[in-house]
């Protein structure tokens, strides 16, 4: 229990994904506008990493492994993400349009955010069994969420500023990142 | 002629769309494996030798491949390049591979790659694309170094591992930290912001780079795209 604890904190916060490990850049940037499109976003990549860190745990530690085709990791993993993503898609355009439209056309980006291909490597390369995977994989993506809904406050805010014009846009959305970065670096004192 | 279409897909590449400084593509290696000269030019040469070889197949399979699975098919073709060059780096340069480490297996989803496939290669001819691949792979290369470069010097106060400030310099670590990566960059896109803003008021305006994937993703200025139209090759 204590190790699963261990886990989840180092993925969310210590080594956040976006903030220390820039995976998932794209919507992090690209999604953070308003707080509510980014707790969406953050929902369905929560959804789709953890679902997806099963998965890949699961293809890896009892098809890859035991057949010795360790080395078809990469190529299997996209092809799972890339379905998985879209199982997804499908499912809200039936279940939750409004979540859907507010989405739009980020929500086909999952697939080729690197957080999710990222997670799934990342417990094969630290012999995570199962439920470990998913739990890292549950807490990057929780990660991601905290971070991207942070960042979309900020803006929210940067907004009404007065951004002198070479920094207006993604400059400052990175000058604020590199900010958030370096308060991030205070909790690797909790592990 | 036949050269001179050969070296204008070089200067393309370089130059004209620099994946890096023109397009901002690939932000998420760029931001992550530059904390060093040395690093971003292996990362970039990595990222070149999978581009070229994935230009080259998907270009000779342009007219196997049927439209509608033709993103599937290109994730595999690319996959499995990222494999075989994640094994030669294993095998000859395990220095480099240990330093790259996760960012290898994700040059898969490098958004150059696929952009490239997908604008590029699935259009033109073998010797084009590679041509193509070879240019914006340097291109790459370049971009990643420079930035390597500049975040070594002033966070380590070295180049290629190289000391070349003087004793008195104190680094200023931060730069080959996390935070760093993310002003370095900030930079680079506000220059790039002035530099267009400039051209625009003498009337001659930088043209807006109709790339891969730079529709939804070149303007908030980093990567992770080609996923537009992503899932398993359907149109919007």
């Amino acid at each position: 229990m204590k190790e699963l604890l261990m886990i989840a904190i180092g993925s969310a916060f210590v080594n956040n994904v976006v903030l220390s490990q820039f995976l998932g850049i794209c919507p992090f940037l690209g999604v953070s506008k308003r707080v509510e499109t980014a707790a969406g976003m953050g929902g369905a990549v929560i959804f789709v990493i953890t679902i997806a860190s099963f998965f890949t745990s699961v293809i890896y530690n009892y098809l890859l492994e035991p057949a010795g085709f360790e080395y078809l990791q990469t190529i299997v993993f996209i092809l799972v993400i890339a379905a998985l993503v879209q199982l997804v898609e499908m499912f809200l355009k039936k279940s939750i349009p409004s979540l859907y439209n507010a989405l739009g056309v980020y929500l086909p980006l999952i697939t080729t955010n690197c957080a999710v291909l990222g997670v799934a490597l990342t417990n094969v390369q630290r012999t995570y069994n199962i439920l470990e995977g998913v739990v890292n994989g549950l807490a990057t993506a929780a990660g991601f969420t905290i971070s991207i809904v942070l960042m979309a406050g900020i803006r929210e805010k940067i907004e009404h500023n007065d951004v002198s014009e070479s920094f207006k846009g993604t400059p400052i959305v990175l000058v604020t990142a590199s900010l958030m970065a370096i308060a991030f670096f205070g909790f690797s004192g909790l592990i | 002629m036949q050269m001179n279409k050969y070296a204008e897909r070089l200067y393309n590449g370089l130059v004209k769309e620099n994946p890096t400084f023109v397009l901002m593509l690939g932000m998420c290696p760029t931001l992550a494996v530059t904390t060093s000269a040395i690093n971003g030019f292996g990362m970039g040469l990595a990222t070149t030798a999978v581009l070229v070889m994935s230009n080259m197949l998907i270009s000779m399979l342009r007219k196997i491949i049927p439209d509608s699975v033709r993103m599937p098919a290109y994730i595999v073709v690319i996959a499995s390049f990222v494999t075989i060059v994640e094994f030669l780096l294993e095998g000859f340069v395990p220095s480099l591979y240990s330093a790259l480490g996760l960012y290898i297996p994700l040059i898969v989803v490098n958004c150059i790659i696929m952009g490239r496939a997908e604008s590029y290669a699935s259009k033109y001819p073998v010797m084009l694309s590679v041509m193509d691949g070879v240019g914006m792979g340097l291109g790459f290369t370049v971009g990643l170094t420079a930035i390597g470069l500049v975040r070594e010097i002033i966070g380590a106060g070295t180049a290629f591992g190289i000391q070349i400030t003087p004793d008195s310099y104190e680094p200023v670590t931060i730069f080959i930290l996390a935070p760093g990566a993310f002003l370095v960059l900030a930079g680079l896109v506000a220059l790039q912001n002035k530099v267009r803003s400039r051209a625009a008021k003498r009337g001659n305006p930088v043209a807006e780079v109709s790339g891969g994937c730079v529709d939804g993703c070149g303007n908030c200025g980093n990567s992770g795209c080609g996923g537009k139209r992503y899932p398993s090759g359907q149109e919007e």
